[in-house]
């Protein structure tokens, strides 16, 4: 046992010095969201809402403020890259763009501005900015999304120094970080655990999933995402969301960094 | 070096004999009698008003695999008794197209919970479009059980401590001893195989990559094997080198991640961080070569979706991890405290093991000498040097210690690879043949992966079914967790390395 003492110490720190300093994030090479740029459409052309499997790209139902001719929901985006990779003109293009955590599921939509008032204020959590506890539920995810979580208590993000940790009952946390789409068998589970949670209860939808259903939305047991079946005051799309996208998303919903995605597009 | 390789060396279009029903136990006899293996069974509707079943199996010293069909004029006999492990499946077929096994041992329902409120079997074709299953409420609380009230059982779950899967498992106790352990799982049933039918082959790349995270490449590979069997589609040798290379990367981050964890049920805590950040340099590596940190969206039918470009790095990198591994394993090895935990922990009988299907690193812990990779190559693994680990006392400690020693084989087949990789193209064309059928197989982490896929007369997917290896080792699982003790049990199960989104798809 001493010898891990040694090991631990020689090591030295392993630990990213982002988000609390200037730093590598450990995304190198990573493709986010696609971006979506409507000047370099074409007209009739619909290449890239033909090949999204989850139909977040869209022709444009009606015409809207912004001008374009999709409507692309990254809610509903699992970062395939097809879009990308069929996309004639350069109208999507990759991205490194990853840090979508949003407090309204209309910030995730493209061009278009929120207008509905967000679940809660960060006001409302200003006891908890410095310690907060989270009670995760898998709802029938593919494990992708776990295994990012997972990673956030590894050395490299450790998530620990900012005051967030993960409790094992519900009644112990403040936050219920839900992932997957809500199976038929887990809805019961999930409604439960929201209902053992004090008061105040907020929650996160965590990956596409979450967010809208993703790929398997619209089987015979897969469900629909948290839309209805609880109130989420922090969406945070990807498939599955890296674990900086999750640390981003848990600061911004503390009020402890900006929310970065506006309109379906990342702002400084 | 070879660079052809005939589609029926990747796959095979699948050859099936057909069998009376009255004729299936004795030829499930013969091919167990002869050392063989039966790998599962499935169902699908040829026609609307016609179901059949498929049985595949493995034949001893024959790389194709044994297929059979048969229609059934009523119930199917069961082969639970020849086979134990098939129980599981026709469990399934029964709850998910409702076809009738006589004479099963377990006639229970398996993948849909007692509590679903079904319309009609969810792959009968006149299941009502758009209709979604319901449970209803049901509570499970604690009782007590046994003659002098002594018996307790636990249902633990689905929501378990930690950020971990959902499953439940019940526990009937006394004290520290476990008596009886009974897992419920499929909680995460998504229906994943009904959401390919009618998909175009190329459009369900992306689901098959999300059926289980964790095993995103052998998903997508097994799956694309299956569709370019069915199609005699040659991958060229750049995608099949390339492929090997990412199926590799999956099995490294995987078995890190487990050592890592393992550590954490043993409270090796230093050890636990240092598995789990050389784990997460893995997935750094994944997105650098690929731009996911779960080599996804690059896999598709013929090849690659685009070419990687591994060359003058990949190979440094890896050889700086297997180096900081070389150190954290021998200290793993080296630290009585972890091994006390792990020798004789949870084992498992190699005739239990062979019986219940258990494989992957589970299968090779217990003595079967057996790897899709070297046995039945696919890819460009029949060009490669594999070398399969074993051994053969079954407890967690071998478990743990075929994962290590993969992960030291597999950095040798990637630096291989690397030195090998040919130039040229990276994809071919797939065209589908409207109404044929294919097999694919890849060894995932977590053993053997199967996808099963038929086409309907326009060339679209009909059937696809996929036996996941996490499937196989939760079958297993159970028979070295009964007569244990609670102690051990959080070791145990960490030391199978199971997932559940696999196994509930």
């Amino acid at each position: 046992m001493p010898q891990w003492t040694l090991i631990g110490l020689l090591k030295g720190k392993q630990t990213a010095p982002w988000p609390l300093a200037e730093g590598s994030d450990g995304q190198s090479g990573l493709l986010g969201m696609p971006r979506y740029h409507p000047e370099h459409c074409t007209a009739d052309c619909k290449v890239c809402a033909d090949v999204c499997p989850t139909a977040a790209i869209t022709l444009r139902s009606q015409k809207g403020s912004v001008d374009s001719r999709l409507d692309v929901d990254y809610g509903r985006c699992i970062v395939c890259q097809l879009c990308t990779e069929t996309c004639p003109t350069e109208a999507m293009t990759t991205s490194s763009d990853w840090a979508f955590g949003a407090r309204w599921r209309d910030d995730l939509k493209w061009g278009v501005e929120s207008t509905a008032s967000p679940q809660s204020e960060p006001s409302a959590r200003a006891g908890f900015r410095r310690s907060l506890h989270i009670r995760h539920v898998d709802a029938g995810s593919c494990n992708g999304c776990e295994s990012e979580l997972q990673a956030l208590n590894n050395p490299f993000y450790n998530l620990h120094r900012l005051g967030i940790f993960f409790t094992a009952s519900p009644r112990f946390a403040d936050l219920l970080l839900v992932t997957g789409p809500v199976t038929y068998a887990m809805h019961g589970p999930l409604r439960a655990a929201y209902e053992a949670m004090a008061e105040p209860r907020w929650v996160m939808a965590m990956g596409t999933c979450a967010v809208s259903g993703g790929i398997a939305e619209g089987g015979y047991a897969c469900g629909h995402g948290l839309e209805g079946v609880l109130p989420v005051d922090v969406y945070l799309p990807g498939c599955p969301p890296n674990p900086a996208a999750v640390m981003h998303a848990l600061l911004m919903f503390l009020g402890r960094v900006q929310q970065r995605v506006k309109g379906g597009q990342l702002v400084e | 070096m070879t660079v052809t390789q005939s589609a029926s060396e990747t796959g095979f279009r699948q050859r099936a004999d057909k069998l009376h029903p009255a004729a299936l136990k004795d030829a499930a006899r013969e091919l167990v009698g002869r050392g063989g293996r039966m790998q599962m069974v499935y169902a699908w509707y040829p026609e609307p008003s016609r179901i059949e079943l498929r049985y595949v199996g493995t034949v001893p010293g024959q790389v194709p695999f044994a297929v059979w069909r048969c229609e059934p004029d009523g119930p199917v006999p069961s082969l639970a008794a020849v086979a134990p492990l098939l129980s599981w499946y026709e469990r399934e077929v029964t709850d998910l197209f409702g076809l009738e096994f006589s004479e099963h041992p377990q006639p229970q329902r398996l993948v849909l919970h007692d509590s679903a409120i079904v319309p009609r079997p969810p792959f009968d074709p006149d299941y009502p479009t758009g209709v979604e299953i319901r449970a209803q409420n049901q509570q499970s609380i604690p009782e007590i059980a046994g003659v002098n009230g002594d018996v307790q059982l636990l249902p633990f779950g689905p929501i378990r401590a930690d950020v971990l899967e959902s499953a439940e498992f019940l526990f009937f106790y006394i004290g520290e001893a476990i008596l009886h352990y009974q897992p419920r799982l499929f909680y995460k049933h998504r229906g994943m195989e009904k959401r390919f039918e009618g998909l175009t082959p190329e459009r369900a790349v992306v689901l098959a990559e999300r059926v289980s995270g964790v095993g995103s490449v052998a998903h997508a590979l097994a799956y694309c094997q299956a569709i370019e069997a069915a199609a005699d589609c040659v991958v060229p040798p750049r995608a099949r080198f390339l492929r090997v290379l990412l199926a590799e990367m999956e099995r490294l981050y995987n078995h890190l991640y487990y050592l890592g964890h393992l550590c954490h049920t043993t409270t090796l805590k230093v050890g636990e961080a240092q598995g789990k950040l050389l784990a997460e340099r893995a997935k750094q590596l994944n997105a650098r070569l690929t731009g996911s940190r779960f080599l996804r969206s690059i896999l598709t039918l013929g090849g690659l979706r685009r070419d990687l470009s591994p060359k003058g790095w990949l190979g440094g990198e890896l050889e700086s991890l297997r180096e900081s591994y070389a150190v954290y394993a021998r200290h793993l090895e080296t630290t009585d405290s972890h091994l006390d935990r792990l020798i004789t922990t949870g084992k498992l009988d190699p005739k239990v093991a062979f019986d219940q299907g258990a494989t992957g690193p589970v299968d090779r812990a217990s003595g079967l000498d057996r790897d899709l990779r070297r046995d039945h190559p696919y890819a460009a693994y029949g060009e490669l040097p594999v070398n399969v680990a074993v051994r053969t006392e079954g407890d967690a400690h071998a478990r743990a210690q075929v994962r290590m020693d993969e992960i030291d084989a597999s950095i040798a087949l990637m630096q291989r690879a690397l030195l090998l990789l040919p130039d040229g193209p990276i994809k071919s064309e797939c065209k589908i043949v409207p109404g044929s059928d294919g097999l694919g197989w890849s060894e995932s982490p977590r053993g053997t992966l199967f996808y099963a896929v038929h086409f309907d007369q326009t060339g679209r997917l009909a059937r696809v079914k996929i036996k996941s290896p996490s499937f196989s080792n939760w079958r297993a699982f159970p028979f070295t967790v009964h007569e244990t003790n609670m102690m051990d049990y959080a070791i145990n199960e960490a030391s199978f390395g199971l997932t559940i989104a696999g196994c509930d798809r």
